[in-house]
């Protein structure tokens, strides 16, 4: 199927959700949705012959830190194995939903159980909360990890470190200390920069 | 008036008090394959649930990638899985090329040089995956023998690229140098011998009485849930479904070339046992055609901008050695861009996914490592057998926690 007839179905079966699509390299393209209708519109997709997606790949968040109100994008990545084509949803979440407890993006993984420890990741990397969810604890920072890593304001170094101290025999947290900070260069020409 | 009493039932209550032993299984369990910690549920010698405790090995590489320009990234890649180290390179470079637009530029003779040694590496990991299968399992002669191997294999990648692991090899635009003199024949002679090492490891374990009460309907995936958990590569292919990224969604050249992917009946351990072994054969089917039909010509594309220029150009004409300067310390800058690219890895779909803004460095970097959705399913796989069944499943499902953790 052409990519322009192809995008057209898929636009109009959308319709309700659907809020922008935007075409990139590599044939790829991203179809945004609003961040209130995923679960349905993720059961759509597992459920119409259509689409027939039959598994979710993969999961990420975007932290886009000025954007205001969205800060924060999530992408899915589903894969049909029957009829071997990707599709890519972006939804876009305001900042706002983080910070209440039990507001947040509707879980998916009573639809893709695979979604469990992608958004175990998510909400331990990025602090995006999904309600609904079995179990959404923390899953690959330690145990008693204050913040999330993998947003933008969150420095590089972090500020917490680990060492053993062989005085009293036990494992202390300490306030990182660095002899040198770490240093960023831009390297970019300042002529080419926009 | 009567009175309905309750008497308790006291004896059923007891029951209902009784918990389930719940027991540690790791991070420090040499058959955990790395740091693993579960916790294990057990009711006697049956598992009733399992909850993997993962992030021991946690190095927040895709934190670090941002900081980086995208050619200092790409050693990053060898670390992921340490097992399998050109096929993740290869799916970086193949995103940032995608990001380019010049993935369709990169000459013949790389693509070839890539293909041989993705393959090369499958035999790397698949050697490993299920000769320490074998020895978590009890067998311990097949491990000793593939090392052996897995070493001959590792001098071609050192004399490729200089390091016999963490080759930093396949660079985006092309591979970073060209073969060596003789190195296609020393893997000619290499890969002639290799099948009947295979063989031997074949004839002390596909038809062993031990090696197959331990797997034969062990760790059971139906294809359903090899859907729902989104399994790839082995662990789909082991529950009958025909699927591989090498021949569904070409890429490279793997279009030309001639293989068949092995798919399992049952599902179960063994299967992917037998799977493995025969992708294996299949990798040496591939290299024997990767070696008769390579070509002469360029390894990598000849834009500046995006690869290093050659050494001998830098001593006599300048703008090779600004250009030279400028690749090492700025990079190339990548317009504004997203995208996905996936390869087939020895484990499974290897995913990139890349965001790029403009500047030297991606701004965003999601690595899917199949391990990561593999090692979910452990729940449901090893429910309700026994506790020695645990080892043998994560033994299947080819654990590396590089990647798991990332």
């Amino acid at each position: 199927m052409l990519l322009k007839s192809r995008l057209n179905i898929y636009y109009k079966l959308l319709k309700k959700w659907v809020i922008k699509i935007i075409y990139y390299q590599n044939n790829e393209f991203y179809i945004y949705i609003d961040f209130m209708n995923i679960k349905e519109c993720t059961e759509l997709l597992k459920n119409s012959l259509f689409f027939n997606i039959n598994s979710l790949v993969d999961m990420a968040c975007i932290d886009w830190l000025v954007r205001i109100p969205n800060r924060f994008s999530i992408y899915y990545n589903f894969y049909s194995y029957v009829y071997n084509y990707r599709l890519f949803i972006i939804i876009d979440i305001p900042l706002y939903l983080n910070y209440f407890y039990g507001v947040g993006i509707e879980s998916i993984c009573s639809v893709f159980p695979a979604a469990i420890w992608l958004e175990r990741e998510i909400w331990d990397m990025f602090g995006v909360y999904f309600y609904n969810h079995f179990d959404l604890r923390r899953i690959l920072t330690d145990y008693g990890f204050v913040g999330f890593p993998f947003r933008k304001d969150f420095p590089l170094v972090g500020f917490k470190e680990l060492r053993y101290d062989d005085t009293y025999k036990i494992i202390v947290y300490e306030n990182i200390k660095l002899m040198q900070d770490y240093r960023v260069f831009d390297f970019i020409n300042p002529w080419e920069k926009d | 008036m009567s009175k309905i009493v309750i008497t308790k039932n006291l004896w059923l209550e007891q029951v209902l008090k009784l918990k389930n032993f719940t027991s540690n299984f790791g991070p420090q369990h040499p058959a955990a394959h790395g740091v693993l910690r579960l916790i294990l549920e057990l009711d006697g010698e049956i598992v009733r649930s399992s909850d993997p405790h993962i992030g021991l090995l946690h190095r927040g590489t895709e934190k670090l990638i941002e900081y980086k320009t995208y050619l200092q990234a790409l050693p990053y890649f060898d670390r992921l899985d340490y097992v399998s180290m050109m096929a993740q390179e290869h799916g970086y470079s193949l995103a940032v090329e995608y990001l380019l637009g010049c993935v369709d530029f990169v000459p013949l003779r790389a693509r070839y040089i890539r293909v041989l040694f993705l393959e090369i590496t499958r035999l790397l990991n698949h050697l490993l995956a299920i000769t320490t299968h074998a020895l978590d399992v009890g067998a311990l002669t097949p491990f000793l023998w593939a090392f052996e191997e897995r070493e001959k294999l590792m001098e071609f990648y050192e004399r490729v690229s200089g390091a016999r692991m963490h080759a930093a090899y396949i660079r985006p635009g092309g591979v970073s140098e060209d073969l060596p003199i003789g190195l296609l024949n020393d893997i000619y002679l290499f890969i002639k011998n290799f099948s009947y090492r295979l063989n031997e490891i074949e004839e002390l374990l596909s038809v062993n009485r031990i090696w197959k009460y331990r797997l034969v309907d062990i760790g059971i995936v139906t294809l359903k849930d090899a859907f729902n958990y989104g399994f790839s590569g082995v662990m789909l292919r082991g529950s009958g479904f025909e699927w591989d990224l090498r021949k569904n969604v070409s890429y490279e050249i793997y279009d030309k070339l001639d293989f068949d992917i092995p798919v399992g009946l049952k599902g179960d351990c063994y299967d992917r046992f037998l799977i493995r072994i025969e992708e294996m054969r299949q990798s040496i089917k591939i290299i024997y055609q990767c070696l008769n039909n390579i070509q002469c010509g360029s390894y990598k594309l000849f834009d500046f901008k995006y690869i290093l220029n050659s050494r001998k150009y830098i001593k006599f004409d300048m703008k090779s050695l600004i250009h030279h300067f400028k690749y090492y310390s700025e990079g190339f800058i990548v317009i504004d861009g997203m995208v996905y690219s996936a390869v087939e890895a020895p484990k499974g779909e290897f995913g990139v996914f890349l965001v790029s803004d403009n500047t030297n460095m991606p701004y965003r970097c999601h690595i899917k490592a199949p391990g990561f959705l593999h090692l979910q399913g452990l729940n449901f796989m090893s429910m309700n057998y026994l506790l020695a069944d645990v080892v043998t499943i994560i033994g299947t499902q080819d654990i590396v926690f590089g990647e798991v953790d990332r």
